[in-house]
């Protein structure tokens, strides 16, 4: 069974901007947002996973996007070297969680920028990690020395599409859906040559954040807004849940930066086999 | 030029990050050479890549440095070059860096500073004051001088083949054998003195004896004539059978023309004497003593002449230069700006002038023997095109080809 690591969003709000989505002009209504977690909360709830909470802490509204948290895989855990030191705060909080729960916590080098999974994802037994607004590329390079595993480090072009989860979501059998634009032109090739089956969401629905989506086996939880994408995966034979996130994708998220896998992958496969190509 | 040197690391090859981080450097209008590679056997393993950047300016390479390390480039330190005082003058440090001729920096203080001019067989000497670096040779060196030692912070930049036109020089870049054909070659030859006369290049001519003994003065005449020649080198030979040849019609005693001798030696001992006491080779045009040969015509064209003596000179002439280290710094100076130089048919001034060029010279070397002519040009690949043939046939070849077209007034 899945476990998930979910934050109720008590103390969210946008009280600072630092991606193109917010602005406190506009603000967050809190009661919708409540409500509008509260739905993913008990959605996913009802999917073969089991939903753990960490407690919110005032002053860091963000806390609510656990994806950001860092990187779990098997007993091990990678915080998150926050870019901005709006968020730099939620980092002790969840490496302490973490750890009071068994999990080998290890720290990046304090110098390299690294967003968890919001910008780290599996598909296969690849790791997928998107590089430049968030994120830096040194810190892929030390991540793949902690875990033994490939990582296909792409480029991210478009500030709005800034963590790799608001473009990309791999599915468990071998495909994706992604946001084609959202990388530069060796990204998506990169992406092209290790994912099978790649479903592209259309630019007016990943301006829904489509791609935010929290895949479970044969159920994706994902932001209502995308007709054509939910078409697409349900012809293929996952059952889709579409849920309001608005209150949430004006601070740059959704579904799957309120979500984070504990862990995203048991143990990482594929360390000696031979090399795909060159 | 500028450079630095880069290292990518991680999976590189999968990510397509290097072959992103090339097709960077090559739109940035740079350069890149890859020193080392090791690519990753197993799926999981890091690969790695260090690669040679190079700008044209400073400012070019920073703005593409700070691109490259976006996408995880690590710039390596570089380390200042080492120097140690000269201990007496004319003496180097011991383990004194050895120049090449071709373009070469040192870095000190963090900088590169490029070394002006690019001297072969030459130590470098740092004026930290000034942040410059000059190659020099022992007679340039003063007590107390601050000189590159080893190899450390010396970076060298080899001679590229030009990607942009065909270039002869570039495309020939061998020697022409002497049972080779030669008249499309000497052609293109023409061609590019024509080039090199528009823009404002400096060509210059080095000259043995034997341009006058077989005769083939009078197409060299031409060339002057026709100011396809900036400065000429030769040795005092050469002055004095050009002086006798236009005094007595003979070289050596020998008439090209008639093939025996009048006068035999004496005509060259007493050719020496008039130009002696004429008080020089200007002089004696001026006097109208001196009516015609190859000086004359480069007194009348003001042709730079530079004039060295040998040890088995006579005289010598006036206006000949026998200090060899006079001869060496003023032969140094006049080449400072040549764009093209012609060795015709003498080895060891050839030699001589082969040794104080920058790589960039365009060099034609001319002689009947194979050899002599691979000696001339081997500092200067890419640049150069040896011709084994009589240098007779091959001047008047070229005067003609000049000719049709015309040149400067």
């Amino acid at each position: 069974m899945r476990e998930l690591l979910l934050c109720p969003p008590d103390y969210y709000g946008i009280e600072y901007e630092i991606n193109p989505w917010m602005s406190r002009a506009r603000g967050a209504e809190a009661a919708l947002a409540k409500n509008q977690w509260e739905q993913l909360h008990a959605t996913l709830s009802t999917l073969d996973c089991k939903v753990h909470l960490i407690e919110p802490r005032p002053g860091l509204p963000d806390m609510v996007f656990t994806a950001n948290a860092g990187l779990t895989v098997d007993h091990n855990f990678i915080p998150s070297n926050f870019r901005h030191k709006e968020r730099a705060g939620e980092q002790p909080f969840f490496a302490e969680w973490m750890k009071q729960r068994g999990y080998q916590v290890n720290w990046l080098p304090e110098n390299l920028y690294f967003e968890g999974e919001g910008d780290a994802l599996f598909g296969g037994d690849v790791l997928f990690c998107g590089y430049k607004f968030r994120s830096d590329i040194q810190s892929h390079r030390a991540v793949a020395d902690m875990l033994g595993c490939l990582v296909i480090s792409v480029e991210l072009v478009d500030p709005r599409f800034y963590h790799l989860d608001t473009c990309f979501c791999p599915l468990p059998d071998g495909g994706a859906f992604w946001s084609p634009l959202a990388f530069d032109e060796y990204g998506q090739r990169a992406i092209r040559e290790h994912v099978t089956d790649l479903i592209d969401v259309a630019p007016e629905e990943a301006m829904h954040f489509s791609c935010n989506a929290v895949v479970i086996d044969r159920d994706i939880v994902l932001p209502e807004g995308a007709p054509q994408l939910v078409t697409k995966l349900q012809d293929r034979g996952y059952h889709c849940h579409e849920l309001p996130m608005s209150e949430f994708i004006k601070a740059g998220g959704a579904c799957k930066c309120l979500t984070m896998f504990m862990p995203q992958r048991e143990a990482v496969d594929g360390r000696d086999g031979p090399r795909d190509h060159l | 030029m500028d450079s630095e040197t880069i290292e990518l690391r991680g999976h590189i090859i999968d990510s397509l990050i290097l072959p992103k981080v090339l097709d960077q450097i090559l739109t940035h209008g740079a350069n890149f050479k890859i020193t080392e590679i090791n690519i990753g056997k197993k799926r999981a393993d890091q690969s790695f890549a260090r690669i040679e950047v190079s700008a044209e300016t400073g400012e070019a390479l920073d703005e593409l440095i700070l691109r490259l390390r976006q996408q995880g480039a690590e710039v390596m330190e570089r380390a200042n070059a080492q120097v140690a005082v000269a201990p007496a003058d004319g003496v180097f440090p011991r383990d004194f860096y050895v120049t090449t001729n071709q373009q070469t920096f040192v870095r000190f203080d963090g900088k590169e500073i490029e070394v002006r001019p690019a001297i072969i067989n030459s130590a470098i000497a740092l004026d930290r004051k000034n942040s410059t670096a000059r190659a020099v040779k022992f007679f340039d060196v003063n007590q107390g001088d601050e000189i590159v030692v080893g190899h450390q912070g010396v970076r060298v930049v080899p001679v590229q083949r030009a990607a942009t036109h065909t270039d002869l020089f570039q495309f020939i870049n061998t020697t022409v054998d002497a049972d080779e054909p030669k008249s499309a070659i000497i052609r293109g030859i023409g061609d590019e003195l024509r080039r090199a006369r528009a823009a404002e290049g400096k060509i210059a001519i080095v000259v043995g004896p034997a341009i006058v003994r077989t005769g083939a003065d009078r197409h060299l005449l031409r060339l002057i004539e026709a100011g396809y020649v900036d400065r000429l080198f030769a040795g005092h030979l050469f002055a004095a059978y050009d002086v006798e040849r236009a005094l007595f019609g003979t070289s050596l005693g020998m008439n090209p023309d008639l093939a025996f001798a009048r006068g035999g030696h004496e005509n060259y001992l007493r050719a020496i004497n008039t130009i002696r006491e004429a008080g020089g080779i200007a002089e004696a045009v001026q006097q109208k003593i001196l009516t015609g040969g190859i000086l004359h015509a480069g007194v009348h064209h003001e042709v730079d002449i530079v004039l060295t003596g040998g040890i088995r000179d006579e005289g010598p002439m006036p206006g000949v230069t026998t200090d060899m280290i006079e001869a060496q710094k003023t032969m140094r100076t006049k080449l400072a700006d040549v764009t093209h130089v012609i060795l015709l048919a003498t080895v060891r001034h050839s030699l001589a002038v082969a040794s104080m060029l920058a790589t960039d010279v365009k060099t034609v070397c001319v002689d009947i023997d194979p050899p002599a002519v691979e000696r001339a040009i081997e500092h200067q690949p890419l640049q150069s095109i040896g011709l084994v043939t009589d240098v007779e046939p091959f001047l008047r070849e070229l005067a003609d080809c000049l000719g049709e077209s015309g040149a400067r007034g």
